[in-house]
């Protein structure tokens, strides 16, 4: 409502005050730029992998983001198809593409990572095989989305991948560990690395949540500029 | 379902010699199911009888099956050293492939020729729908399955007719047929819905497919059912999941046709 407000009355003085919305932008920005920082900086070298393992404090809170996404768009899913109400599709569509979004950063950056570290991008490693399989289906999801035709439809057929694919998760997890063994737990990590990737999982949390409620926003706009224009144009 | 079933509904099987039972919970139940499962029969033997009619999805599931073990069989140039390795993977995508194209006519008459509002108008339970279609699927899949297999090991060389694969294949097939019902009445109703199948299926389908390629490998090489009951538990439980599953959200895909 308020992006609607003040679109409608034009200011003549844009005048900075800060939203709740920006400020939690400002703190994700400011919570990246210390996780870097420390990643970089703080955090001891690893012993055995050396630098390359720095890029693991982008990886690992880029997997935890795009999990919580999709665990976002599954509840939405069930949501929508219960209660009907657009507002759930926004959130399970928005969560998905922010979802499919760090997805892909985290197999790229895993994939860096492995060049460094095993000597190829790409290993049938189990996780990665796994978040591999996520992305795949969260990405048909996405296509789905587009392919469907009117907004109802597209709303009622994504909630029901959404739940069939959230479902499938377990079930992938079970096959790619089956299929390639267990893959060795890193033991204990030194106090300053924890530190590290405690702050870079804050901060990407943050981010995500802006990024989100961010998505959502844009979209509700999106929807009523549409209603209006289809008042004037009536 | 519950609110139809009025104490003159429980006594008419009765009446009619189907079930005699004391009135009740039981009786209720009992007439319930019987009602359903009458429901479900007739919706099924409509598709058996226009499959019968058409032959539609048999006959294209099956020359595109044996095509792609054609394919395979030059792409892989499968000899002696190499069929072990290869041949559970060549029989479950061309059972995939063959499966996938039968599932994606599954609802064509439904499309073309209107008929799901004369489906969705019906006095049954919705659900009863999807069963209906399921079984359907899955007797046209394994139907296509009983002369695929067999060509497969004759190509291949390979003894695949063994109980255990077959209970493999059965249970791959109940799976794929279960998720597959779901997304083909989906992609039907979607833009480009020939590529929309495939597109949403085989991700889903990973763990099946990893399940039963390896489940089949296993048994092919002679393994004990015990070294195989890991891939046929996975099996089990995808296929009772997406039982569960697609039963409950497959109301929702139906319930604006067209």
């Amino acid at each position: 409502m308020s992006v609607l407000g003040r679109a409608a009355a034009p200011q003549r003085f844009p005048s900075i005050r800060l939203r709740p919305l920006d400020l939690l932008g400002l703190v994700a920005f400011v919570l990246i730029a210390v996780s870097m920082g420390m990643a970089l900086l703080y955090a001891p070298t690893e012993l055995i992998q050396g630098d390359p393992q720095r890029v693991f404090y982008v990886h690992l809170p880029m997997a935890i983001v795009s999990y919580i996404a999709f665990v976002i768009v599954f509840v939405s899913s069930i949501l929508y198809l219960w209660k009907r109400r657009i507002v759930y599709d926004v959130v399970a569509r928005s969560s998905a593409e922010i979802g499919v979004f760090f997805t892909t950063l985290v197999i790229i950056s895993g994939g860096l990572w492995g060049q460094a570290t095993w000597g190829t991008f790409w290993q049938w490693e189990p996780r990665l095989t796994f978040t591999f399989i996520l992305w795949l289906i969260y990405v048909a999801y996405l296509m789905l989305r587009q392919a469907a035709q009117d907004k109802e439809r597209v709303a009622r057929f994504a909630a029901v991948l959404g739940i069939i694919g959230f479902a499938d998760v377990p079930l992938v997890f079970a096959s790619v560990y089956l299929w390639r063994g267990i893959h060795p737990e890193p033991a204990g990590m030194p106090q300053a690395m924890a530190t590290t990737l405690f702050v870079s999982i804050a901060a990407f949390l943050a981010l995500f949540s802006y990024l989100l409620i961010h998505r959502i926003r844009v979209d509700r706009a999106r929807e009523e500029l549409d209603e209006m224009l289809a008042t004037v144009e009536d | 379902m519950e609110q139809q079933l009025s104490p003159a509904a429980i006594d008419e099987p009765a009446a009619r010699g189907a079930v005699v039972a004391p009135p009740g919970v039981v009786a209720r139940t009992v007439h319930g199911l019987n009602r359903y499962l009458r429901e479900v029969g007739a919706l099924l033997w409509k598709d058996l009888l226009i499959e019968l009619r058409t032959r539609d999805a048999f006959v294209s599931m099956l020359v595109f099956g044996v095509l792609s073990l054609t394919v395979f069989n030059f792409a892989f140039e499968l000899r002696a050293d190499s069929v072990a390795l290869v041949a559970p993977g060549v029989l479950w995508v061309a059972i995939l492939f063959a499966g996938t194209l039968g599932l994606g006519r599954s609802f064509s008459h439904e499309r073309e020729r209107g008929s799901m509002e004369g489906l969705l108008l019906c006095p049954v339970d919705r659900s009863s729908i999807y069963v209906a279609k399921l079984l359907a699927n899955i007797v046209f899949i394994v139907a296509a399955e009983v002369v695929l297999v067999p060509v497969f090991g004759s190509f291949f060389d390979v003894s695949i007719l063994k109980p255990g694969i077959v209970a493999v294949i059965i249970l791959g097939t109940i799976g794929f047929a279960a998720v597959g019902t779901v997304f083909a009445a989906m992609a039907v109703n979607t833009r480009a819905r020939e590529v929309m199948l495939p597109i949403l299926l085989l991700p889903i389908l990973l763990p099946l497919i990893i399940a039963s390629v390896k489940a089949t490998g296993l048994l092919i090489d002679g393994e004990p059912w015990s070294a195989t009951w890991a891939w046929v538990n996975l099996l089990i439980v995808f296929d009772v999941v997406y039982l569960v599953v697609s039963f409950l959200v497959f109301e929702y895909v139906i319930e604006d046709w067209g």
